[in-house]
């Protein structure tokens, strides 16, 4: 089952920009240019773009809170924009920077006012309180203010607030977002969880791409409103004509060597980088490298996601 | 509690999906009320948290807007009488002005933040909550420490009511409160509805605490000591003579100095349920307007 739907979205800003002292002059911003795409229930999608590509656009859209300019958009069934209030019940938001919980008062007030507002049935929300507080260590934590709470402490309770009511959709922005290192992967772990165990959809939109790399099977790279890529992790490299690099210790410094399939990027001292495209074999370079030149040592390096999604954002900004 | 809940979890949510996507109006007020009755609650249990703070904001409010009816009193030390009207007759204005503007004000006066949290992208979490966006506003920092106002209000009526010389008949009887609710209705509403201006011009705050706080000022001194002019625009356009003016005439026995028909002395639950219809449309606009033209 689609639990969301995008059939050709557009949505336009106009931005009034002073010109003159009395001249203005409007102009229309397309945030979002024709977006199309469905996710399955129980997918956990990686959202990623640079800013002003037209995520949070997006997610204002798909949450109700933003009315599309043209296309057709689904959440669960329902048109976001027409039934934002009933959506709200079946869908969960966390923004990483913004907390949702209630500053001087206990973490429990917090899930409590949840219970309240969502109308979460007693059972059910005794059984997902004792779910969530187990998963996310929370137990020692809800009667401490929010205002004494680490940042990951916070994050962990606003995670645990946003699954109180069983939502069918979890929107999640740049959930990792100033977090330490154990507090990240604690997230990523209960958010795998969640995914795993309830069916719960994860959209997740971060800069952290080590939150795609451990939590979602699909990515979607979104830039100037369009959807640029949308696949598995793996073929993000292809997508993005990512290169490898080999590095080489020769015997003695020389210029730029010559092999053929690579060019070399760096040179410093014995030391040389080579680049060559990642989907070819490293074995042929290597051994051309070997037959020409006395080399001492030699490690292959992988490229970094970022570099692969950098590269990405650079070539759709000139094409 | 360590066993896994995978199937009571995964299972569809049956009364959710059950619930009827469009409510009847009586409904989505009810949910409204009780909207704001929650969030109001946990705001209330914030500042509790501060309970010194509190107890001194508290007794400072009560002092300060004491001074607004202590210069009332300085005034009448050399006169008798001001536009034809005594101290009693004055003080029955002031009370019920600042009572309504204060019920009102505990009540919704923080819907004028209304314009920050656009600017600052926090309209926006409301918005994602079930609750109306409108009732979590209102309920915003909600204390009881701005009940200072209110509750000064009511002792200066005490004593206006207790030394008036006025024939109490039913009808001038009942007149109180109905004055006193349909105050607090309309400034209300107009707390509410000069925050919808924000929705388009971010700066309004300033126009709508001129028209409450300023509208409460004029409210304190009898009609008859205004321009014509200035008068009809408070019956007229923004209806604040509907507040106390105008069942204050009945109340008191005192000639319109509009003339106009005694029924407008009576029509107070009329302007006030005209100006919390015109609130409630121009709430809905400003909100359609951003959700359509965003920020």
């Amino acid at each position: 089952m689609a639990l969301i739907e995008l059939e050709d979205v557009r949505r336009t800003f106009t931005v009034r920009a002073r010109t003159g002292r009395f001249s203005r002059e409007k102009r229309e911003v397309r945030a979002v240019d024709g977006l199309s795409f469905t996710v399955e229930a129980g997918e956990c999608v990686g959202y990623i773009g640079p800013n002003g590509a037209g995520k949070s656009t997006t997610i204002k859209m798909l949450t109700g809170i933003l009315v599309p300019s043209g296309g057709r958009l689904r959440v669960a069934g329902v048109d976001p924009a027409r039934e934002r209030v009933a959506l709200a019940r079946r869908i969960g938001v966390v923004f990483g920077q913004r907390t949702t919980l209630w500053w001087d008062l206990p973490l429990r007030d917090s899930f409590e006012l949840a219970r309240r507002i969502y109308r979460i049935p007693d059972r059910r929300y005794r059984e997902n309180l004792g779910r969530c507080v187990e998963l996310l260590d929370l137990d020692g934590l809800l009667d401490t203010p929010v205002r004494q709470l680490s940042l990951g402490q916070r994050m962990r309770g606003d995670l645990a607030a946003a699954l109180l009511h069983d939502p069918q959709v979890l929107y999640l922005d740049e959930p990792t977002i100033g977090l330490d290192v154990v507090s990240k992967g604690r997230v990523r772990e209960f958010l795998r969880e969640v995914n795993r165990e309830r069916g719960t959809t994860v959209l997740l939109t971060t800069h952290d791409l080590t939150d795609i790399e451990q939590l979602c099977g699909r990515v979607m790279v979104i830039d100037h409103g369009r959807v640029v890529y949308d696949g598995g992790l793996d073929g993000l490299h292809e997508a993005g004509e990512s290169e490898r690099t080999l590095v080489v210790d020769l015997a003695e410094s020389r210029p730029a060597i010559e092999v053929p399939g690579a060019r070399v990027v760096k040179v410093e001292g014995p030391r040389q980088w080579l680049a060559f495209p990642a989907r070819e074999s490293a074995a042929p370079i290597v051994a051309a490298v070997a037959a020409r030149y006395p080399l001492v040592d030699l490690s292959v390096r992988e490229p970094a996601i970022e570099d692969v999604i950098a590269r990405m954002y650079a070539e759709v900004a000139i094409g | 509690m360590a066993e896994p809940l995978t199937g009571t979890l995964a299972e569809p949510l049956v009364e959710h999906l059950a619930e009827p996507l469009t409510e009847p109006l009586g409904a989505r007020t009810r949910w409204a009320v009780r909207s704001w009755w929650l969030c109001a609650g946990m705001w209330m249990r914030s500042t509790m948290a501060y309970r010194a703070s509190f107890a001194l904001t508290l007794g400072a409010s009560l002092v300060t807007h004491s001074l607004d009816f202590v210069v009332l009193v300085l005034m009448f030390r050399h006169t008798d009488q001001l536009g034809g009207w005594t101290l009693p007759e004055l003080a029955f204005l002031y009370a019920t002005a600042t009572f309504a503007l204060g019920i009102a004000n505990l009540l919704v006066g923080s819907v004028d933040g209304l314009g920050a949290r656009i600017v600052n992208g926090t309209l926006d979490t409301m918005l994602i909550r079930p609750a109306p966006a409108l009732s979590q506003l209102c309920a915003e920092r909600f204390s009881l420490r701005r009940l200072g106002r209110p509750i000064q209000a009511l002792a200066v009526l005490v004593w206006s009511l207790a030394t008036l010389d006025v024939t109490w008949t039913w009808d001038r009887v009942l007149l109180v409160p109905a004055l006193l609710v349909c105050g607090c209705v309309i400034f209300g509403a107009i707390y509410v509805g000069g925050a919808t201006v924000q929705f388009w011009w971010g700066e309004a705050k300033e126009i709508q605490n001129s028209v409450t706080y300023g509208g409460a000022t004029l409210l304190h001194y009898p009609p008859t000591i205004f321009a014509k002019e200035l008068v009809a625009g408070v019956v007229f356009g923004v209806p604040l003579a509907f507040v106390n003016w105008l069942p204050a005439l009945h109340i008191l026995g005192r000639p319109d100095p509009l003339g106009l028909p005694t029924a407008f002395q009576y029509a107070s639950p009329l302007a006030a349920a005209l100006c919390v219809a015109v609130a409630g449309l121009a709430w809905r606009a400003g909100l359609r307007a951003y959700r359509g033209t965003g920020s």
